[in-house]
């Protein structure tokens, strides 16, 4: 797809959620009951973004080795950021109007990438501690409950936000609901900025996805309380049922006969109608095969299978379908599920021209996805294939942005979009380079020379290592 | 055809015992992994299964099969400690998992060492990671102490025990409080009277015992080696309050050979860790306050320690990454990072080599390429502490080791998509 395409396609759902409604007028009798006009006229953005970006002073960095997150990378390159954009990048300075005022960084010697973007978090609904009482993730009553949203269950003051802005750079994340069910609920796309509220840390504009899982997980729940379903067939049919049921309701909606509002299946609606993503745990390559022809059957595209660890087995299959796999670098052999992993996955998936995202699923390894990408990096170098830098770092940055939908904003340094800027002090590629800054909508919200240039959860005021390195 | 001849070696290795134990490894950059800097240019001479000398200057006598490293990095193998290596195949396969044992009668008197499975393949991935020796612990009984554990290499051998019940176990922090039945006052009543019952047996070996003891003559006998100071009691602990309480057990078991295990808030303690001289395995890059017993976590925890002269080396990594070098090569970048403390390059890689060797006990017997110590040495395409370097070449015991394994293959089989003549299953 020609990113103008994607451009549009964004567009469209930032306007789906401005609005409220799917139905046009002319769908519309005058004589439909006030039961009918709830159950489809209902608002789409009950919960909207209150985040708004932080001041910000125009800022230059000049001299460093810039990749832009679409693959490219200039030498001695200079990025301007201004009223929270990136406002202009190239090699030559002569060319930018800088203001007066603007912050001057010199770059020698370091590197600038978009900010990185973790498409798998469970931040906040599974946040440190990690006690039963914060244990938010999993709605494990039904095996589907498209009606939670992950965002009602994020706790903004989790630490492990901070951690991912200092050591991982991380400025977007997506949060999920966890596996335990078949359709696990929305998930949210947050800045990741501290707030008061969840909606302060909302991506204004971000479409919604829903998290899907197949395999081991739900029938292993569901099995063990002897309830459907107890097997990966089991799965696929409750899958297919609430397919079916969904179709149904949408139908009935258009033709005006809906009388009561259902979240799980406005959701799921929401899904047919193009508006809502799919992101969809899966492990095995069969399973993700017959996943795509289940989409095919109801009416809907996956984004990205997460986790996706015998992704490069079927590398073609889904290039063909336009599906990207969210993929560990090396996480291997934990369950009978990942018993195939191999640490070659994202190279081989980028050799047969897939869509390839590094995630990290873990409150540690969204510290390190750079990390995470440069181990993937070197085990396709010694399976012969190399990549360069540039598109390794597309993994955790472009790529990871389109998958949830917000490549048109954010994802890549390019002039207008959101101001969304690591400067690592060294390649970012290296296990020895750490985020220098980090700036969201421009705004400089990690600085690691400033100690309190840092944030600081409430649940650590006060605490052993309150303000801390990390 | 590489794969071919891999898996020829592996029936090969597996069928008889070790080959060839001599081996020169000239013109690499060889890291020794006791601390000091790589050498340039150097050799690395291994006879007998053993080092004999590495550095530079040193002549390769006629016969010995030479390797030439010219660009590649040459260092002693990595040591996991603490880890279940060997006793699992599949961590959520309950049946291959032997690292646990809720339901077992016994805990103390656990010997991990008959369920090691040196064909398991977290073992083969492991030591084509470049891991060559492990201290495998049991985790999971259902009481305090989880049994004892072994040292074990990861050569492709049938013996893959180098110490059986090198050690003894035990949980003292919040697991260790619900494991003892509810709280840390439960843990350590448990602890001492077990330590105590374990006294008297030691002092009457054959002597009838009271009749109100808690624990089975096995598990009591197990501690006999523990209270007596032959055997080290590894203690996983991660609260600060909870260390000096570890610490404080040798004023009442002066004997007792403790190493601390986790050690999440060790540098909030780490001029009592320094003073005891107790080592430390440290879970490397805990940073969340995951529990509430680790509020004060910080990746800086391992660099403060040492720079306090805690005797700090890496272990208990959890995960599921076998890249341990990767935790390594991030002690090193938190030295660049203002108010953070890291480790050198150079002691950082002696954190995942020498380190927890000696904090094992095993020092002189591996972890460095010091003369004398067991001939295990890695090749790697690069600076090992890289997250893009990988392994060339392991030897362990001086004996080359296949590095083939189901992921490698999986890897050839896949390395081109879609079916060819026949379905991939003839691919192989």
């Amino acid at each position: 797809m020609a990113p103008r395409t994607i451009l549009a396609a964004s567009a469209a759902f930032a306007l789906a959620f401005a609005g409220t409604g799917g139905a046009t007028a002319k769908d519309k009798k005058k004589d439909e009951s006030a039961a009918v006009k709830a159950a489809r006229d209902f608002d789409k953005n009950p919960f909207p973004s209150t985040y708004r970006p932080y001041p910000s002073h125009p800022t230059l960095i000049t001299g460093a080795t810039l990749f832009d997150g679409k693959g490219g990378r200039i030498d001695n390159a200079s990025i301007l950021l201004r009223d929270g954009k990136v406002a202009a990048v190239g090699g030559a300075l002569a060319d930018m109007a800088v203001p007066a005022d603007a912050v001057q960084i010199d770059g020698t010697g370091k590197f600038v990438t978009p900010g990185i973007i973790d498409v798998h978090s469970h931040l906040g609904v599974y946040p440190s501690p990690a006690v039963e009482a914060h244990s938010d993730g999993n709605e494990m009553t039904s095996p589907t409950t498209a009606q939670v949203w992950a965002e009602h269950s994020v706790w903004p003051q989790d630490p492990g936000f901070s951690r991912a802005l200092a050591n991982g750079g991380i400025t977007s994340l997506e949060i999920l609901p966890g596996s335990g069910n078949l359709i696990g609920g929305r998930s949210v796309v947050l800045k990741n900025v501290y707030s008061r509220t969840v909606q302060g840390m909302k991506f204004p504009g971000a479409p919604y996805s829903l998290k899907m899982a197949c395999g081991e997980n739900p029938k292993r729940v569901y099995g063990e309380r002897k309830q459907m379903p107890s097997t990966r067939m089991g799965n696929f049919a409750v899958d297919r049922a609430t397919w079916i049921k969904a179709k149904e309701y949408r139908a009935k909606r258009e033709a005006g006969k809906l009388e009561e509002r259902d979240l799980a299946m406005e959701t799921l609606a929401g899904v047919l109608d193009g508006e809502i993503k799919v992101q969809n745990h899966c492990y095995r390559a069969d399973e993700m095969a017959q996943v795509l022809d289940m989409a095919k059957e109801a009416g809907y595209k996956v984004s990205a299978f997460h986790h996706a660890v015998e992704s490069y087995k079927i590398g073609d299959l889904l290039k063909a379908n336009d599906v990207c796999s969210a993929v560990w670098a090396d996480w291997w052999g934990f369950k009978m599920e990942a018993y195939d992993a191999v640490p070659e996955n994202a190279g081989l998936l980028y050799k047969a021209g897939a869509c390839v995202i590094i995630h990290s699923d873990d409150e540690n390894g969204i510290q390190r996805l750079n990390q995470e990408a440069a181990k993937a990096q070197g085990a396709a170098r010694r399976a012969g294939i190399a990549i360069p830098d540039e598109e390794v770092v597309r993994w955790i940055t472009l790529n990871a942005a389109k998958a949830i939908g917000v490549d048109a904003q954010t994802g890549s340094l390019e002039t207008g979009k959101m101001g969304d800027v690591v400067l690592w002090n060294g390649n970012p590629l290296s296990t020895y380079s750490r985020p220098e800054k980090v700036w969201i909508d421009g705004a400089l919200l990690f600085d690691a020379a400033d100690p309190k240039r840092r944030p600081v959860s409430d649940f650590e005021l006060g605490q052993p290592g309150e303000g801390d390195v990390k | 055809m590489i794969a071919r001849i891999a898996l020829a070696a592996l029936a090969l290795a597996l069928a008889g015992p070790a080959l060839a134990q001599e081996v020169a490894v000239i013109n690499g950059k060889v890291v020794i992994g006791d601390g000091s800097p790589p050498i340039d240019n150097a050799t690395v001479l291994v006879r007998g299964g053993k080092v004999v000398a590495a550095g530079k200057g040193i002549a390769v006598p006629p016969g010995v099969k030479t390797i030439d490293a010219a660009g590649k990095w040459v260092t002693p193998g990595l040591v996991l400690a603490v880890t279940d290596l060997g006793l699992v195949d599949v961590g959520a396969v309950d049946e291959s998992n032997d690292s646990g044992a809720e339901k077992a009668p016994f805990s103390a008197a656990l010997d991990i060492s008959a369920a090691i499975n040196p064909a398991a393949q977290p073992i083969a991935i492991s030591r084509h990671a470049g891991v060559t020796r492990a201290a495998v612990a049991p985790l999971g009984t259902n009481a305090i102490f989880e049994g004892q554990g072994a040292v074990i290499d990861l050569g492709v051998d049938s013996r893959p025990v180098t110490v059986p019940r090198a050690f003894q176990y035990v949980e003292l922090g919040e697991d260790g409080a619900r494991l003892a039945g509810g709280s840390r006052v439960a843990a350590y009543a448990v602890l001492r009277n077990a330590l105590a019952e374990a006294r008297e047996i030691a002092a009457a070996p054959a002597g009838s015992r009271r009749t109100d003891v808690l624990l089975t003559r096995g598990d009591a006998a197990a501690l006999v080696p523990v209270v007596t100071g032959r055997q080290p009691l590894y203690v996983h602990v991660e609260r600060a309050a909870d260390i000096r309480m570890a610490l404080s057990l040798k004023s009442d078991f002066p004997l007792l050979r403790l190493v601390i295990v986790g050690a999440s808030e060790g540098w909030l303690v780490a001029a009592d860790l320094a003073a005891a001289g107790v080592p430390v395995l440290a879970t490397p890059l805990n940073d969340l306050p995951a529990r509430f017993e680790q509020l004060g976590a910080t990746q800086s925890n391992v660099g403060r320690m040492a720079a306090a002269g805690v005797k700090v080396a890496l272990g208990a990594y959890g995960g599921m990454s076998p890249a341990i070098t990767q935790y390594a090569g991030n002690l090193v970048g938190l030295t660049r990072i203002p108010r953070a403390t890291g480790l050198t390059w150079d002691k950082a890689f002696a954190a995942i080599s020498s380190g927890p060797a000696e904090a094992m006990g095993m020092g002189e017997r591996f972890g460095s390429l010091r003369p004398g110590r067991a001939g295990d040495v890695v090749i790697w395409d690069g600076d090992p502490l890289e997250a893009q370097s990988g392994v060339v070449a392991v030897y362990i015991d001086g004996v080359e080791q296949p590095l083939g394994n189901h992921q490698s293959r999986l890897k050839e089989r896949y390395a081109t998509p879609g079916e060819g003549s026949l379905p991939k299953a003839y691919d192989w």
